[in-house]
Order: C-alpha cells, then sequence, then structure tokens
C-alpha cells in the first residue's frame, strides 16, 4: 500500500480571521503502481491534498502513511518522503534557475546526496525520458519553448526516482497536440516503470482515457472515489458541483433518455464509435 | 476594405547578441493577407508557435511589420503619427489576468485607460459605470483583484478596454490560464459584447469549443493562413486539423468517426443536438417504437 | 491564502476620516508623530491621547484593527521599555539584587511606551481609512512641486502604486516557487549563513526572472491601454480639499500650538 490518508484535516490560518477549513475528514488509500485522477473546482481542495502526500503541508489532524509508516511520527524525515514522491507542480518552468537545462535536472539528485556522475546519469535518464535528446543539455532554459521548458522540469522531478508521481495540471497552457504528448508521456512512465501516478487535471476527457480510477474533491471533501465509468455517471452531480463529464458522457447519456439501449459507462470516443456502429448494425 | 486589413504582412523576430549582430532570424508571420469585416465574431486558431499571437500584436501596433502593411480602419499602423489612434481603436486583453490590472481596486483599473486618454473626470466615471455592467462585474467594483478568480479578472481587464471605446477589441489567449468555468465565463461575455455593442471581436486560441460560435475561423500554421471560413467548414475537416496540431470538440470527432465507418452524416457537426438530430432518426428506424427520435424528449423511458 | 494579506490593511467604511483628503491624513499624521516627540508632560500627553481616542472614533473602524499593527513591534515594545525601566538612575522602588526598577525609570518607561503605541495606532489609523492608491496619489499631488527640478513625480508614485499592487502577488509566487523546489529536495533551513545564502539562489533567480516577465507583461498592457507618462493625463479621483480638510487643518494648528505652549510653559520635565 502506497499512499493511506486517514481522517486528513486541514485548516488554513489557523485561529486568524481567514482561518478555511480546507480538507475535511479526507480518508484515501492508494496502493502502487495506480494510475489515479483527483477533479474538483477550483478552490475543493486538490492541491492542499497533494501538498499533504509529500509532506509540504502537514495536516492539522489526522494521519497519513506512506509505504505502511505514519509519516508524523517523530523523527521521520519529510526531505527522503520527498525523494520518493514527486510533485510537479502546475507551470513547472517557473522553478528552472539553473545555468543550463543537464546542471537545473541534477539539482534535484544532488539534494539526494548522490555524486556527480550518478546525478548525471540520472539526470540523462530522465531527459530521455520526457523526450529531450542532448542537444537541450547545454542550451539555457529560458530560451526554450514553453513546452520544452515544461518537460525539462517534469524531467527535474523524474531524476529523483521517484516511486510515486503527482501532476498538478501538467497540461495547463499547452495546445491540444502539446496536451496529448505530454500525457502519452505520462502513460508510458505508468507502464514502463510502474510508476504510482497521481494526475490532478480540469479536463474531464484527458482523465477519462488514461486514469483508472477517479477522486472528486468538492469543498474540501472526497465525494468520489472510483473508476471513470462510475463515477461519469453521476454526471448530474458533477455538474451541481461546477464540474462537468466528458462530452461523450453526455452523447450516451442522451442517446439512452431517448430510448436507445446503449451503455451509459462508456467514457471515449472510441467506445462510443464502436457502440453505435455495432447498434446500428453497420 | 475591412475594419482590419493585412496585405502581405511578414513579421521576423530577430535575435542579436550583445554586439548587436544578428544571431538569429525566426520568420513568425510569413505573408498574411487578411480582410476582417466590422461587427464580426473571428476566431484565429493555431497551435503554441503558428503566429497567431505574433499577428494579434501586429493589430495594435505593439509590433510593427518587417514587410507589408497593416491597416486599422483606413489607418497603417507603421506611422507613428497613427500609434495612439490605432491603439484606441484596437483594445487588446492579454493572456495572464494578473500582468494587465494596473489599479488596485477593480473601478480603478477599468478607469485607467480613460486616464491616459486624458477624458474628463465625469466622463471616466460614465465609461467605467457602463463597462463594468457590459461585463458584469459592476457588483464587485470596490474590491481587490487579487480577491477574484481568473475569470473574473478577464472580465475586468475586457471592462477597461471597453472603457477606452475601442472599435475593436482582440483577444490574445485569454482563457489559456483560466479553469473550465472561467473560460465559459469570458467567452460568454465576449460574444455578449459582440451581440449587443456591436464590437468586432477577434479571438486568439487554441480551445476548439470557444470557436463553434464564430462567424468566421481562420487557422494559422508556420505564420501562414492555411484555413478560413465558417466553423462547420473548419471542422468538418478533422484530419487536416489534426495535422495542424490542432483538436475538434469531442462530439465533431465522434461525427466525424461515425461518417468513415460508413454512417450517414453530414459534414461539420458541432454540437450535441446536431448529434442527436442526426443520429437519432437512424436509431429510431433501427429500434422502431424503442427509440423516439424527438429532441426534447428527454424524459423518453 | 497569503494574497489576502493586503499592506496597510485598507479598511473599507464610511466615515469623516475615510473621506478627508490623503493629503490632509498624511499631514495629520506627520503633526501626530512631531506632537509625541515634542510632548514631554502629562497634559500633553493627555491632549494626544485625546486626539488620538478622536480620530479612532471617527474613523469607524474597530479598535482590533488598530490594535493588530502592535502584534509587530511587541519585540521592539519590550526592549524599550525593560531598557528605560532598569536603567534609569534614580530613587528605587524595588530591586533584586543588582537590578533595580526606579521611580524614574517606571515614569519613562511608561512615557516610551506609550510614544511607540501611539505612533504605531497613529499611522495605522492613516493606512486603515486610505486606500493604497490615494496614498500614492497624495504624495504624487502634495510632492508635484518637485517637477520643476526634473524629479519624475508621477512615474514614481506610479511605480509605487503598481508595487503595492504586486508585492501580493509576489509574496504568494515566492512561497510557490520555494514549496517547487522543496519537492526537488532544497532545504531552506540548515547550514549557516554562508550555505543559507547559497541556498537561497534557486529562490531566487526563478522570482526574479518572474517579475521581469511581469513587468514586461504589464508594460506592453499599459502601452496597449495608451499610457505614455503623465503628460496629459486626466484623473478619475482628482483630489480636491474640501471644507472638511480645511477644518481639519485647522485642528491640527491648534493642537500642535497646544502641545508646543505646553512645552514652552512647563519649563521643568521629569
Amino acid at each position: 500500500m502506497a499512499i493511506k490518508a486517514e481522517h486528513i484535516n486541514y485548516l488554513y490560518g489557523k485561529g486568524t480571521a481567514f482561518e478555511q477549513h480546507a480538507l475535511k475528514d479526507v480518508n484515501l488509500e492508494i496502493a502502487d503502481g495506480e494510475f489515479v485522477g483527483l477533479i474538483g473546482h477550483t478552490g475543493s481542495g486538490k492541491s492542499t491534498l497533494i501538498q499533504h502526500l509529500n509532506g509540504l503541508l502537514r495536516a492539522t489532524d489526522g494521519k497519513l502513511y506512506y509505504n505502511g509508516r505514519n509519516i508524523y511520527e517523530d523523527g521521520y524525515d519529510m526531505r527522503a518522503l520527498r525523494s520518493h514522491v514527486g510533485l510537479v507542480f502546475q507551470y513547472p518552468e517557473h522553478q528552472l534557475f539553473e545555468i543550463d537545462v543537464f546542471t537545473d535536472v541534477c539539482f534535484g539528485p544532488k539534494n539526494q546526496g548522490l555524486n556527480k556522475e550518478e546525478a548525471a546519469k540520472r539526470a540523462k535518464e530522465a531527459l530521455t525520458m520526457v523526450g529531450l535528446d542532448e542537444s537541450y543539455y547545454k542550451r539555457s532554459p529560458f530560451e526554450l519553448s514553453g513546452g520544452q521548458k515544461r518537460r525539462v522540469a517534469i524531467a527535474g522531478v523524474l531524476a529523483m526516482n521517484p516511486d510515486v508521481l503527482i501532476l498538478d495540471e501538467p497540461t495547463a497552457g499547452l495546445d491540444p497536440k502539446g496536451r496529448d504528448e505530454i500525457l502519452d508521456q505520462i502513460k508510458r512512465l505508468h507502464e514502463e516503470r510502474n510508476m504510482t501516478i497521481i494526475l490532478v487535471s480540469h479536463s474531464m476527457e484527458d482523465v477519462a482515457r488514461y486514469v483508472d480510477r477517479i477522486l472528486v474533491m468538492n469543498h474540501g471533501e472526497k465525494v468520489f472515489d472510483d473508476t471513470p465509468k462510475e463515477v461519469f455517471q453521476h454526471y448530474k452531480e458533477l455538474e451541481a458541483m461546477g464540474l462537468a463529464a466528458p462530452e461523450i458522457t453526455y452523447v450516451v447519456q442522451t442517446l439512452k433518455s431517448h430510448g436507445v439501449p446503449i451503455d451509459t459507462s462508456i467514457t471515449t470516443i472510441e467506445e462510443a464509435r464502436d457502440e453505435i456502429i455495432r447498434l446500428l448494425g453497420k | 476594405m475591412g475594419i482590419i486589413k493585412t496585405s502581405k504582412l511578414i513579421f521576423d523576430y530577430i535575435r542579436k547578441d550583445e554586439e548587436e549582430n544578428i544571431e538569429e532570424i525566426k520568420r513568425a508571420i510569413d505573408g498574411v493577407s487578411l480582410d476582417l469585416e466590422k461587427g464580426q465574431f473571428i476566431a484565429i486558431l493555431g497551435h503554441n508557435g503558428s503566429g497567431k499571437s505574433t499577428f494579434a500584436k501586429q493589430l495594435n501596433a505593439i509590433l510593427l511589420p518587417t514587410e507589408g502593411t497593416v491597416w486599422i480602419q483606413d489607418l497603417d499602423t507603421s506611422r507613428e503619427e497613427n500609434l495612439w489612434e490605432v491603439r484606441k481603436k484596437t483594445g487588446m486583453v492579454f493572456q495572464n489576468p494578473d500582468n494587465q490590472i494596473i489599479g488596485n481596486i477593480v473601478e480603478e483599473d477599468v478607469g485607467f485607460g480613460p486616464e491616459n486618454l486624458g477624458v474628463p473626470t465625469e466622463e471616466i466615471w460614465k465609461r467605467v459605470d457602463e463597462s463594468l455592467k457590459s461585463v458584469g462585474m459592476a457588483a464587485y467594483r470596490l474590491k481587490s483583484p487579487n480577491r477574484l478568480s481568473g475569470g473574473q479578472k478577464q472580465r475586468v481587464a475586457i471592462a477597461g478596454v471597453m472603457a477606452m471605446r475601442p472599435q475593436c477589441i482582440v483577444l490574445d489567449e485569454p482563457t489559456a490560464m483560466l479553469d473550465p468555468n472561467g473560460r465559459k465565463e469570458v467567452v460568454k461575455t465576449v460574444h455578449e459584447l459582440n451581440r449587443k455593442e456591436g464590437i468586432t471581436v477577434l479571438l486568439i486560441t487554441h480551445y476548439m469549443e470557444e470557436v463553434t460560435g464564430a462567424d468566421r475561423v481562420i487557422v494559422m500554421d508556420e505564420g501562414k493562413v492555411v484555413m478560413d471560413g465558417t466553423p462547420r467548414e473548419i471542422f468538418s475537416q478533422v484530419e487536416k486539423l489534426k495535422s495542424y496540431r490542432l483538436d475538434v470538440p469531442q462530439v465533431t470527432e465522434l461525427a466525424y468517426e461515425l461518417k468513415q465507418k460508413g454512417l450517414d452524416l453530414p459534414d461539420g457537426i458541432l454540437t450535441l443536438d446536431e448529434l442527436m438530430e442526426n443520429l437519432l432518426p437512424q436509431f429510431a428506424e433501427r429500434f422502431p417504437g424503442e427509440v423516439i427520435p424527438e429532441n426534447g424528449g428527454s424524459h423518453g423511458n | 491564502m497569503l494574497k489576502d494579506i493586503t499592506l496597510g490593511q485598507y479598511y473599507p467604511v464610511e466615515s469623516i476620516l475615510h473621506k478627508l483628503d490623503p493629503r490632509t491624513k498624511l499631514f495629520g499624521t506627520m503633526v501626530f508623530i512631531i506632537s509625541l516627540f515634542i510632548a514631554n508632560d502629562i497634559w500633553a500627553y493627555v491632549i494626544a491621547t485625546v486626539f488620538l481616542a478622536a480620530a479612532i472614533k471617527l474613523s469607524n473602524v474597530p479598535l482590533k484593527f488598530m490594535v493588530s499593527g502592535l502584534k509587530a513591534i511587541v519585540f521592539l515594545l519590550l526592549i524599550s521599555v525593560s531598557f528605560n525601566l532598569f536603567l534609569t538612575p534614580g530613587t528605587a522602588v524595588v530591586s533584586f539584587g543588582f537590578l533595580k526598577i526606579t521611580k524614574e525609570g517606571m515614569i519613562v518607561a511608561g512615557f516610551m511606551g506609550i510614544r511607540l503605541i501611539y505612533l504605531v495606532v497613529g499611522s495605522s489609523i492613516m493606512t486603515l481609512t486610505t486606500t493604497p492608491n490615494q496614498l500614492t496619489d497624495g504624495l504624487e499631488k502634495s510632492l508635484g512641486f518637485l517637477n520643476r527640478f526634473r524629479v519624475p513625480v508621477h512615474e514614481v508614485s506610479m511605480m509605487m502604486s503598481i508595487a503595492l499592487r504586486f508585492i501580493p502577488i509576489l509574496v504568494e509566487e515566492t512561497d510557490k516557487i520555494m514549496k517547487a523546489q522543496m519537492a526537488r529536495g532544497a532545504d531552506f533551513e540548515t547550514g549557516n549563513l554562508i550555505q543559507k545564502a547559497k541556498n537561497m539562489i534557486p529562490l531566487l533567480v526563478p522570482l526574479f526572472i518572474s517579475a521581469f516577465r511581469r513587468a514586461t507583461d504589464l508594460a506592453m498592457a499599459m502601452e496597449a491601454r495608451c499610457y505614455r507618462g503623465g503628460e496629459g493625463r486626466t484623473k478619475m479621483k482628482p483630489l480636491k480639499y474640501g471644507n472638511q480638510d480645511r477644518v481639519t487643518y485647522l485642528v491640527y494648528f491648534l493642537y500642535l500650538a497646544i502641545i508646543i505652549g505646553l512645552r514652552i510653559l512647563r519649563v521643568q520635565s521629569f
């Protein structure tokens, strides 16, 4: 069991006029190798939640276990935790600072205590994983395009060899092709390295296509925790929360409401196409 | 001549090193000739790097042509004496909501433009009131921008531009940094402004869903205009759009895929309703009695 | 979260003080501070207290907001009071070994403490009743005479206003960058002074770059809205003195006259 959260509560600005109950009694379990999606409206607590998972924020109440150990117990090494649970923030290219791409990617491994050769090895692997070849190594990160910068930033976290990778809206601001490329790369990481992945996203279509399981946050509470097919059946409730289901969900639900015997758990274009063709006997 | 016209527009980004020697020349706009009609809602689509943002900046003289000409209501943007008139006529809203708000409270930011134009105090207030109302942000006029959501900030930016009474408003990827709700807010606001005030709108974006209501869609790639037509005409060419690194709404793609598999569907289906209009009769034939083809029959079972 | 902390904490409510011209309030704060240094007897402090209390009442701002500014100087207050309490020579009232508290010490410490508190509260009243924009406008207008000496008063005022607007944003960004680097194993806590300074590079470089990027974007947005410096600009909220300002200036004059008068009359201080 990679991550387990028990009755997590978090209050911003406890005791001040700005006190906010950002996380309310959140319980969840994420097993090794899962690919989980985390969705929720702005302010639902999803960013707060992921910062708990690598110890950047400390719960006001509750327990958090990583690989069986409670991270809030005395003497627990939080910095080591961050080597295992990698977190890529939104617009990660804003964290780039070194003189060239290669040195920036080495920052993480160096902080882990690795020597120069080992760090270089990790950096090379990480840059290959995100599809940046040697021609990029000596370039200044600030000369690159937005999409390239983002890949460097992701490589910077991958170079730490985390077991769990959390990505907060990795496709924000990218064009459609850029979005597909990054998500395909993440999918490959999941398949080839059996990394546990948590993907925070606003795009239901993206989430439906890639993840095995979806967690839905609403006003600090976890309200749904199930497969995409199950979660999107609750599309009306999702709408009430300010979220939506993938467009395809609306297609099949509307067909169903008109009497078409179609499987309403369909969430992707391919499934919808095949099912409609099948039903129409073509 | 339309309100915005370009003729053989070429723009190069020139990178110089410390001694002013030319290091690299990148051609961002490669021969664009367009004539945009007053009062229309025009969308410019393109992947990152296609030249669409560079094009937008030509329209209010933030960038000037390397070759070719840009006219805003008959004014040549490259002439220095036209600079302020051009910027008065063409308002611009940028991508980053925070980096275009100058005032410490909403109404002061909206008044910034008129202040620069030397508008008398009383008139400034009139314009600020009207602009805030037209974007639906009047209730927030005394709030600090830091308390607003991304969508609200962009609406304030739009109000700030409207207060200058422009002829057209160019929005350079205004929704790229917003969440889906914020995006909807902004697009809805701009459509309303286009309808009610008759203001010409140029929306630069790579989100397909925002474009279905436009009068005209222009697709750019490698600095050139590669597609130009109504939303329906453009979206029926799914493969071509994909080759330009763009996407289509899921409904459009589904209709396209079904058509590929032999189903009889018209081209360029843009909305859920259109898809249902065309699919339900076919289902009704196949499942007579079970399927009700009429739309609005959502209590169909 | 950090965005909520606006500098100076303007408290939006209707009051006489809120309606005053910012220049009047700037001048008033200056007068009050000067008076605190001139006052040196109990009666002067009583008058100052009356003045301050009247201002607090007239501002319609709840007392707790005034007092919140004091949290910042608690430490300073303690040091100042302790120094004066224990180190002022005179007749001892209480003593613990070599430490003694004198009567004179108590009086000096008391007045020192009051002076500090009044200073902070007095300045808070100004920032609580005046928006940052009004403050910069007030400074811009009152320092307008410097234009004759080629001092770019408008530009400086615009810079101050923009800085005030962006400080909360940059504070939040600092937090984000810190967290992002911590997620990569950066350590901002351990190490000696030199270590800590070096460790700040992954924080400062991205922050500077971000600030420059914002500045470039903002400049473009300002130009797009026809900004070209102070010439030809009109004001949405022009500053004009009203009768309430004139009366207030009169009050200042009287107040200062009384304080100075008391000082001259009571030649004997303690």
